[in-house]
């Protein structure tokens, strides 16, 4: 399998892919946002049928979309402008509608496009792969310098705010992430699907973890399990990659879920 | 004294036409403990915000330590312990990372607590009796153990004036008395200002100086032991409307 290169190049993005979206996907879980990512998911989208009509990089465009949307949620749900599910009921309807339209207008309502909304191991190119290393990188570099602050805003975002920590900018961050992770990992995961690589290994580890140091750290080796896995039986299945990724991450939760039940 | 906390000809509403507070005058002395009760919808929530900073009044002023509370620049100097049912994330999480939330505001956002921030930090657990506990996952703590624990939280961030909003709320009352010793002893070691906000005040209503009893207004203000027996429960503070 390692021989073809193209399966090399999947599975290093992946590695990148597989650690950074529970890192991420923890803090929405935590704060009970769990469905944001396919909120901004479905801006991503949008973001590639606005690359196929501009003729530039769809991948440029959906990290550009996934970030101003995640960071527009934010600010909705900041001001209140709307309340928290409302807010990501407009942000996902008008990401499908836009994508629908851009991507008929641009006559790209085929097959590439379902690379997009459900990952393809073919399309990762060695420019992908640097793109998503250093990006890669760079988010988990943030949330690691910046992880007791983001944690503090769990465990008590009002007193934070009170003693003047700045929970807004926090929020935001954490929502600029959201969207850097999605836009990361379409191309493995596609983008109907990455949501549940960042929710579904923090719920599994949250069954059997103590602490959130050890919730996030499992969740991350979770995450990254599920992608090597997903690819392998994709590879042999001839599968979508996306939809194996994720249907192993729902089977860890299953066995956490059978571990906890055991000790309880 | 100097005045920790001061507000002048206070009034609030969310919608016009129907205030929540109306003329509220309150001055609050640096190392006072204060008692500020009422009916559910009377305006303790409200006073508390104000009093915080986090909403401004309609008409009036609100100062903290001498500055407008809104534009109050020691924030890392307010300790908030709110509702329980308010606070805490949807995972796991053990007394210590409670605690040492608690220094975030001091200890700076970026990278791992100093070594002087973790000693705070368990000179904090250990005040609230919670040394045994700190890996525990908070989950399989009693409601006030937890509460507790969120007690140091605001404590390990050294306030000079802390807020208690509801701290009772949920827990029985066994541990009701347990926290207002506890909240005695730390307040007569550490002489921090402390508002205690509670729909009742039974709990502590034989350790704090001062009851301040609110309803759309302030109603009552001075000892416990000289409030009108009608107004003995909060609850009935429009008994005399």
């Amino acid at each position: 399998m390692l021989e073809s290169e193209f399966m090399r190049l999947a599975f290093a993005t992946g590695a990148v892919v597989g650690l950074l979206a529970p890192a991420v996907g923890f803090f929405l879980v935590q704060r009970n946002m769990s469905l944001v990512g396919d909120g901004v998911g479905h801006t991503a989208f949008a973001g590639v049928a606005a690359g196929y009509l501009l003729g530039v990089s769809p991948v440029l465009t959906a990290l550009l979309a996934a970030v101003g949307g995640a960071v527009g949620l934010e600010w909705l749900r900041s001001r209140r402008q709307a309340a928290g599910d409302q807010a990501l009921a407009l942000l996902f309807y008008t990401g499908l509608a836009l994508g629908v339209v851009l991507a008929s207008s641009a006559g790209a309502l085929n097959v590439n496009l379902f690379a997009f909304l459900f990952g393809s191991i073919l399309t990762v190119t060695r420019e992908d792969l640097v793109v998503v290393t250093v990006l890669g990188a760079a988010g988990l570099t943030t949330v690691a310098l910046l992880y007791r602050a983001l944690a503090g805003v769990v465990v008590d975002e009002e007193g934070a705010r009170v003693a003047g920590v700045p929970v807004v900018a926090l929020n935001v961050l954490v929502a600029g992430l959201a969207g850097l992770t999605i836009g990361l990992s379409m191309q493995i995961v596609g983008i109907l699907l990455i949501a549940a690589l960042m929710v579904l290994p923090v719920i599994a580890s949250g069954r059997v973890a103590w602490s959130m140091r050890s919730s996030i750290l499992l969740a991350m080796a979770i995450g990254l399990a599920s992608v090597f896995a997903g690819l392998t039986i994709a590879y042999y299945g001839d599968l979508p990659p996306g939809g194996a990724i994720v249907l192993v991450a729902a089977g860890a939760f299953l066995v956490t879920s059978l571990v906890d039940a055991v000790r309880h | 004294m100097p005045l920790a906390l001061e507000l002048e000809d206070v009034s609030f509403s969310y919608r016009p036409g129907q205030p929540v507070l109306t003329d509220v005058d309150l001055a609050v002395e640096e190392g006072e403990f204060v008692a500020v009760a009422g009916p559910n919808g009377g305006g303790k929530t409200t006073l508390v915000r104000l009093a915080l900073g986090l909403s401004r009044p309609g008409s009036g002023s609100v100062r903290l330590f001498g500055e407008p509370a809104h534009r109050f620049s020691r924030r890392a100097a307010l300790g908030y312990v709110a509702q329980r049912a308010q606070i805490g994330g949807q995972g796991p999480v053990t007394v210590r990372e409670v605690v040492a939330a608690g220094r975030l505001a001091q200890g700076g956002l970026l990278g791992p607590l100093r070594a002087r921030d973790r000693a705070i930090v368990d000179a904090a657990i250990e005040d609230v009796g919670l040394s045994e506990h700190a890996r525990e996952p908070l989950s399989e703590l009693s409601g006030g153990q937890q509460q507790r624990a969120f007690i140091a939280k605001a404590f390990a961030g050294e306030p000079s004036l802390l807020v208690l909003d509801e701290p009772t709320a949920g827990v029985d009352a066994e541990s009701q008395e347990a926290l207002a010793r506890l909240l005695d002893r730390l307040h007569r070691d550490r002489r921090v200002t402390t508002l205690y906000v509670s729909h009742e005040f039974g709990a502590v209503e034989g350790i704090v100086e001062r009851l301040v009893l609110v309803r759309g207004g302030i109603v009552f203000d001075g000892p416990p032991a000289t409030l009108p027996s009608e107004w003995h429960d909060p609850s009935h503070a429009h008994a005399r409307e």
